[in-house]
Order: C-alpha cells, then sequence, then structure tokens
C-alpha cells in the first residue's frame, strides 16, 4: 500500500461556480406539508397553555415530574396517567446569544434561546423557551424568569402563547 | 460469546472539500475503490456491503442507501444503510463488524459517503426536523441553538473558559496541516485566531465549528482466517459499544454525555480494557465542535469530569503526548462530512496502528486506539476500539 492510492483526489468546486453559471447544475424545491397531531400528552400541555398554565406529569413509580408532559415515563417504562399545573417560573440552565438564523443570515439583535428548568417539574426538567426583556449580556445561569404570556384571548394552544421568559 | 475475531484489512479516503463536483455516487466510488486497491481486492471477493450516509435530506433523495448501491459496488450483494445521525460513521463499522463476527460474511465493505453541500443554501436548514414538530420547531430554533446550550452547560458546570477550550480547535487543525485529505488544516492557527472569529451563537464562534464539508471514506473487514492471507498487519476490532440517550434533550444532564459512558464501557469490557488511560494509546473523540472533543474524552473515561481540558493543557493530546487526542486533525480540521467524518477516525486508527500515518505518525508503536461518534439528537454515542 502506499500513499498515492490512499487518498483520492476530487474536484472542488467554489460557491461562485453557482452563481456565474461556469458549472452546469439543476434545482428543485420540495413541498412538503403536514398535519401533525399533538398526541395525548402534549395535547394536555397545549390545553394548559391555552388556559396560561405550564402541565406537567409524574411517573408513578419514580415520581419524578417530567415537562414537556408525557403518557410513559421513558426511565421506568411505565405509564403515566397524572398530569398538573406546575408554576411559570422557573431558572435558566443555559443558554444562547445566537446571531444567525436557520439558512445562517447574520441577526444584529441576538436571538437568546435557553433551556429552563420550571418550578414544580423535578431537578433539571426544562423546556426550550427564548429569553426577553434583557440586556443580552446581563443573562446568566442561575437567573430566575418568569413567563410571559399572550393575551388570553389571542392564545391558540401553543408553545408561542408563552411569548418568552423574562427576569423574575 | 463465540464471536469471530474481525479485522480490518484496508482503508481509503477521498478529500474532503467544501463543495465537491462529484455526485453522492462518485464520492462513494473513489473511496470504496481506493480501499479495495490498498488491500489489492477487487470488489468480487467482498461478500457484504455496509453503507452509512446521514439524513435523506442532505440530498434530497428518498431511499438514498438504495440510490448510493451501485456506487458503493453493492451490485447483487447483501447490503444495508444504517443511518444514527453524526454517530453513523461510527456506528457502520460496527454494523460491518457483527456482519463477519456473526460468521455470516468473511469480508465485508464498510462505506460512509456525505456531500451536505446540494442542500441550499446552508445544509445546516436540513437538520430543522430533528426539533420537535409541536413542542419546539414553533420557536424558530436552528441547529447551532443546542451545541450552544449544550456548551454554555459544560463551561458553567466546570468553570472552563472559552480560552482553553480554543486549545481544542488549534491542536486539531494544526494537526489537520498533516493530513494529504484535510479540508481546514492550518501550521499558524492560534488561539487569539478562534476568540477573534465570528460569534454564531455565543459561545461558539466561527472557529470554534467544524466545516459543512463533502467526502467519502471506505473500510475492508475480513475474518481472522481471510486477513491473514490478505496482510501481515491486520488491526483488530477489539470492542464496540453503542448507546441511546432520551430524545426530551432539556430534561438531561447537558454537562456530561452518559451515552459516551454506556457505549465506552460496553466496549472496554468486550476489548478487557481495565484502564482505559493507560491501555488507549490514541484517542479520536467526535469532535464536530472544539467543546464536544472534552465533552466525549470524559464520557470514554479517559479524564475525570471537567478535566478533559487538561490533557491539552499539559500538551498529552500533542501527537508525542501521553495520549495523543485526534492525530488525523479530527472534524475541526479535516473536516465533518457526517458519517465520512466518523469512519476517517476509524480509517486513521487503522493508519496510526501499522505505522502508515505518513506525516501524522504517532512515535513508539501505540497499541491500541478508540473511535468514539455522536449523533442524533444530540443523544447517541458509537465507540470502536482498535488494536495491533
Amino acid at each position: 500500500m502506499n500513499a498515492k492510492n490512499r487518498y483520492y483526489p476530487i474536484n472542488s468546486l467554489p460557491e461562485s461556480a453557482f452563481q456565474d453559471g461556469s458549472i452546469l447544475f439543476s434545482f428543485d424545491t420540495f413541498n412538503t406539508r403536514y398535519a401533525w397531531d399533538c398526541g395525548v400528552a402534549i395535547g394536555e400541555y397545549l390545553a394548559g397553555l391555552r388556559e396560561g398554565k405550564i402541565i406537567g406529569s409524574t411517573c408513578p413509580k419514580c415520581h419524578r415530574t417530567m415537562v414537556p408532559p408525557r403518557l410513559f415515563c421513558e426511565w421506568c417504562y411505565q405509564p403515566v396517567h397524572h398530569f398538573l399545573p406546575l408554576l411559570d417560573t422557573g431558572t435558566i440552565l443555559t443558554f444562547s446569544l445566537c446571531y444567525v438564523s436557520w439558512d445562517v443570515q447574520r441577526i444584529t439583535e441576538p436571538e437568546i434561546p435557553a433551556v429552563i428548568a420550571i418550578d414544580g417539574a423535578s431537578k433539571n426538567h426544562g423546556i426550550l423557551h427564548k429569553i426577553g426583556e434583557i440586556e443580552p449580556e446581563k443573562v446568566h445561569i442561575g437567573m430566575r424568569v418568569r413567563a410571559l404570556w399572550k393575551a388570553p384571548e389571542d392564545r391558540t394552544g401553543d408553545i408561542t402563547d408563552i411569548l418568552y421568559f423574562k427576569p423574575e | 460469546m463465540g464471536l469471530r475475531k474481525v479485522a480490518v484489512v484496508g482503508a481509503g479516503m477521498t478529500q474532503f472539500v467544501r463543495r465537491a463536483q462529484e455526485t453522492p455516487k462518485e464520492l462513494a466510488f473513489k473511496a470504496t475503490r481506493a480501499a479495495l486497491d490498498s488491500c489489492e481486492l477487487s470488489i468480487q471477493d467482498i461478500d457484504a456491503i455496509c453503507l452509512g450516509t446521514a439524513p435523506d435530506t442532505f440530498d434530497g433523495i428518498h431511499m438514498n442507501g438504495e440510490y448510493l448501491s451501485d456506487g458503493v459496488g453493492a451490485l447483487g450483494k447483501p447490503y444495508i444503510r444504517s443511518y444514527v445521525g453524526g454517530g453513523t460513521g461510527v456506528f457502520v463499522p460496527i454494523q460491518g463488524w457483527y456482519h463477519v463476527a456473526s460468521g455470516l460474511f468473511d469480508l465485508v465493505l464498510v462505506v460512509a459517503e456525505e456531500k451536505m453541500s446540494s442542500y441550499y443554501p446552508h445544509p445546516q436548514g436540513a437538520f430543522l426536523t430533528i426539533f420537535d414538530h409541536t413542542t419546539e420547531r414553533p420557536l424558530k430554533p436552528n441547529l447551532l441553538w443546542i451545541f450552544a446550550l449544550e456548551m454554555n452547560r459544560y463551561m458553567a458546570t466546570y468553570g472552563i473558559s472559552k480560552e482553553d477550550i480554543a486549545q481544542v480547535s488549534v491542536l486539531h487543525k494544526r494537526n489537520a496541516a498533516d493530513h494529504p485529505a484535510a479540508l481546514l488544516g492550518d501550521k499558524k492557527i492560534t488561539v487569539q485566531d478562534v476568540l477573534n472569529s465570528e460569534v454564531l451563537a455565543w459561545p461558539v464562534q466561527r472557529l470554534d465549528v467544524s466545516p459543512v464539508s463533502d467526502g467519502a471514506v471506505a473500510i475492508v473487514l475480513a475474518a481472522e482466517h481471510v486477513a491473514r492471507r490478505i496482510t501481515d498487519k491486520p488491526i483488530w476490532i477489539e470492542g464496540v459499544g453503542w448507546s441511546l440517550d432520551t430524545a426530551y434533550w432539556t430534561n438531561r444532564d447537558l454537562a456530561y454525555p452518559r451515552y459516551v459512558e454506556v457505549a465506552a464501557k460496553m466496549a472496554y469490557e468486550m476489548a478487557g480494557i481495565k484502564e482505559p488511560r493507560k491501555e488507549i494509546h490514541i484517542a479520536e473523540p467526535y469532535d464536530p465542535f472544539d467543546y464536544k472533543a472534552l465533552h466525549h474524552l470524559e464520557g470514554l473515561q479517559l479524564a475525570d469530569r471537567g478535566k478533559a481540558i487538561e490533557l491539552y493543557l499539559n500538551g498529552s493530546a500533542k501527537r508525542d503526548g501521553n495520549l495523543p487526542i485526534c492525530p488525523s486533525g479530527g472534524l475541526l480540521g479535516v473536516g465533518n462530512p457526517i458519517a465520512a467524518a466518523g469512519l476517517m477516525k476509524i480509517a486513521e486508527l487503522f493508519w496510526q496502528l501499522r505505522g502508515e500515518a505518513d506525516g501524522r505518525q504517532i512515535p513508539g508503536s501505540p497499541q491500541k486506539g478508540i473511535a468514539q461518534a455522536w449523533g442524533d439528537l444530540m443523544q447517541v454515542g458509537t465507540v470502536v476500539i482498535m488494536g495491533k
């Protein structure tokens, strides 16, 4: 064996080749549309959000309280039937200041995604949401936050019924 | 367990580039041909083929394994494609291993191919559907979020600085400068370069991240009696492990990859390794982001929790250190064509253990190496231990 048949050279293209038409290529888009049933447990969750409540569920075996709620505990593999409202306050477990959109376009004002441990759920059981009404550089892990809800008449049973979490 | 010994007897790869003119099939063909040529076999010698390639979304082709089959020489052979996200590149050799270890096949080709560049305008978009469609996607998340959130949690839990973590990126990109197939090798890169690079999703900056890449890698696996006829330097697969954590990722301990620990312990037990820090001579942990290499070294039990950075700060991680880490240059330096990047690590261990790694060769005849990859919704750990 020798080095020359181990690494096979390939043709590297610059992005500009797609702009100036110096190579041949085809372009296509797909129109994929879905209507997802929310399911039993997340159905409870969304119904709770519409009422301005964050719903969790408790495992009858290990007694942990999970959020988002589920119909089974993946730790114990037991069915879960007990749903309960948690508080709409919590603690930032981690966060980011994000300067790019999904398609890697730059944004000036950072988005602040965070995992927020919800009061009333078990330790380190958080949900993904965003932080607002704060200077980005002041956000820190361990910070106490509270959900800012849409007005009741504007809520639709969606995670965005919470606009964001803001300092408590 | 009644399992047969399995050796790697050949390996080959394409260059990793940002955008290849070659189609996925053409990339796969080139790597496969290079692997067969490296051990002077023809496709007729091969009994079965295992392919790893990541989401169909990248290529926009449903059942991409079937589309790629001709390029990997699968015509008329037992053939299967596996996919466990970023963990695929180290899972597909495990799948090849049990094809041979079980006694079903003597010679198996393992191929991993990825062409990320076709997805427009940026392949990050292909990952959006990993988030829960009801509870997370309405928040319009992007893939960088989860890495940034995990990195921040890791840094905060153990009090690790950005300056220290940047050392990982620097070492890997410098190592990659010695790899003929690398996309981002840079002998002169410094910690300051990493810290000055553009902030994408704090604490993640441009040079903390591996590049979007196209490329393919292939290896040939053989049962013991066949391996000894093909080469006098077989490299054995001594242990394998894989494991999955919960998809409810916001309920997990983001500072420690328990799924890697479970996979590593399975592999160590199979390989009869009691003290990995002494017995493992090369580590190729999965490094799509610099902090991930540290995270994974801890999961692999090669460092205490929060202490993996010391391997970089005290020089152990260098090629001439006590535990060389990513001597290939890793994903940060060689590139990250998802499935192919993991199999590149297996190929690197093969070349290193045979003493054929050219300018990247670790001194002192290393005896055992470990490769690991990670993926899905930050939840899968795949581990392979190889030895002389």
